[in-house]
């Protein structure tokens, strides 16, 4: 076989391996949408369920699912950002810091459901939080603390190190320049690697199962210390609990669950295209 | 004329954990309103001498440090300096220009503004006189409030070292201002340093034994971390006491 006929198959099986990537993400959404379309109206989206759930709206779990994600965010980012501030900018390598690092690896590690039942011995029992938003919360914030701390770590070290020499030079303390130069050059990228964390913590059903979530709950939260109905574990029920459940629905739930993901993912993608536009270095 | 020390660096010796550069027991007086010149080849201590200076060396691994820095008579590694302080009196322009990814205008606020500086009219005062003094007002004084970035190189070296100018330091440390530069941007630069000599102590390590020739009032020679040989600019460059002096500007090495 010459040189140029292997150099041939080898572009084409390269090329087919990465087409194959498309593939599965179109197949999804296509069948998703083609399945669910149907049933997704203004009812669906703002009313409650009806007829043992075979009818009716989604509201509470759409409400559920965006609390919970903001109650992510509330405990996730301060502790994320902060953790990756120190690490990046004040760490020395020492014994500590290696601890730090490995806690980290190994909590992205965890298998989610192992952070549901995390969630309900400490959080809900132990704290007496009960099954609530409030667990909820605390549970998806913690197993989304890796994701935030590394990419955030990540965009606080591309800031080029001669801008904190500049700064540091002309009289700054370490907390200003970090404060006045590198968080503000760092910012898009963090903030992309929250809202890809969110987007997780969003569509994850194991670690609400056991601290949050509602089988059905035909109204709306109204403090933090209620339970709440969550889209994918609104999902798993309809999908699995309930017999005789129009498929219309399971897809228009999932539809809806997709489009939230998505357009955070949508966004995360548009801050980072326009801040590396702006960028000057 | 009357010479004062303005800074005396008293038998220091400074190696950094990685061993790359060092010094060895450096003894050397640098003078108020003198262009001191510290010159050698790569590798020969004068960038982690002026770092030294200013204390900017605190930032990176520095496996042992001995001897001692007096500005003005005080020891700037004593325990109760304040850094900060220091800095602000002791200003540096590095080889690379590097203007922080903000306006020229924001870029000339900095310092004072840290300095604790929040009159709005004081901060443009100072911003306009740093700018003339670095020969660069007239060339951006209409577009103050665009990105740092846009400027040119010759343009960012000048705005860097009017940025260090606007804290109205004591010192002015520059680690090969004009290495990046055009013959053009360089005497610019050069020429800014004599008027800058008149008020400051000025300490530059030239980027060729030219420009050491050019700007010195008092030069040094540095070889592999130790100083060889310091005297008036004069004398060095045209009749050096030391063969190893003499073989560097004669270009037998380095």
């Amino acid at each position: 076989m010459s040189r140029q006929v292997s150099q041939r198959i080898a572009f084409i099986l390269i090329s087919l391996a990465a087409a194959m990537v498309v593939v599965p993400i179109l197949l999804i959404v296509a069948i998703i949408v083609v399945q669910g379309i149907g049933a997704i109206s203004w009812e669906f989206v703002s009313g409650f369920p009806r007829d043992g759930m075979k009818a009716g709206g989604i509201l509470p779990a759409i409400v559920g699912t965006v609390l919970l994600t903001l109650g992510t965010a509330v405990i996730a980012v301060p502790l994320g950002v902060g953790a990756a501030i120190y690490l990046a900018e004040y760490a020395q390598a020492n014994a500590l810091t290696r601890a730090i690092r490995v806690a980290i690896i190994n909590l992205a590690g965890i298998p989610s459901v192992v952070y549901g039942l995390f969630g309900l011995g400490l959080f809900v029992l132990f704290l007496n939080f009960g099954t609530s938003i409030l667990a909820g919360s605390l549970t998806l914030g913690i197993m989304t603390l890796p994701i935030i701390i590394s990419t955030a770590e990540e965009a606080l070290r591309a800031v080029p190190q001669s801008f904190r020499v500049v700064s540091t030079s002309l009289g700054a303390t370490r907390w200003q320049t970090i404060r006045r130069v590198v968080l503000p050059q760092a910012l898009p990228g963090i903030l992309t690697g929250v809202i890809l964390g969110l987007e997780r913590a969003a569509g994850e059903t194991a670690p609400i199962l056991f601290t949050v979530a509602a089988f059905f709950l035909p109204r709306l939260p109204s403090s933090i210390f209620d339970q709440t109905m969550a889209l994918p574990y609104h999902l798993f029920v309809i999908s699995t609990q309930v017999p005789g459940m129009p498929i219309r629905i399971q897809y228009g739930t999932a539809l809806v669950l997709l489009v939230f993901v998505l357009s955070m993912n949508l966004i995360a993608t548009l801050i980072r295209s326009h801040y590396r536009k702006r960028r000057q270095w | 004329m009357d010479l004062e020390p303005k800074i005396r660096i008293e038998n220091t010796s400074i190696r950094y954990s990685d061993g790359v550069e060092s010094l060895r027991g450096v003894t050397l007086d640098l003078y108020a309103r003198q262009i001191n010149v510290l010159f050698g080849p790569a590798g020969g201590g004068k960038s982690t001498l002026l770092r030294a200076i200013n204390r900017l060396n605190d930032l990176v691994d520095v496996e042992e440090r001995s001897g001692c820095i007096l500005l003005d008579g005080q020891d700037i590694y004593a325990p109760d300096v304040d850094v900060i302080a220091l800095r602000r009196r002791v200003g540096i322009v590095f080889a690379r220009p590097v203007p922080l990814p903000m306006t020229i205008r924001q870029n000339l606020h900095y310092g004072p503004q840290l300095a604790g500086v929040r009159d709005r009219r004081r901060l443009d005062e100072l911003a306009e006189h740093s700018l003339r003094q670095a020969a660069l007002w007239e060339e951006v004084q209409d577009r103050l409030d665009e990105p740092a970035a846009a400027l040119s190189g010759g343009q960012q070296q000048r705005l860097c070292l009017a940025r260090t100018l606007t804290l109205e330091p004591e010192v002015i440390l520059l680690d090969e201002p004009t290495s990046g530069l055009d013959p053009i941007s360089t005497s610019k630069v050069e020429a800014t340093l004599q008027e800058l000599k008149r008020q400051y102590t000025v300490v530059i390590v030239p980027h060729s034994v030219q420009q050491a020739a050019r700007v010195s009032d008092w030069a040094a020679f540095f070889l592999q971390g130790e100083l060889i040989e310091h005297g008036p600019g004069s004398s060095i460059f045209t009749n050096p006491q030391d063969q190893r002096t003499e073989d560097y500007i004669t270009g037998r090495f380095g």
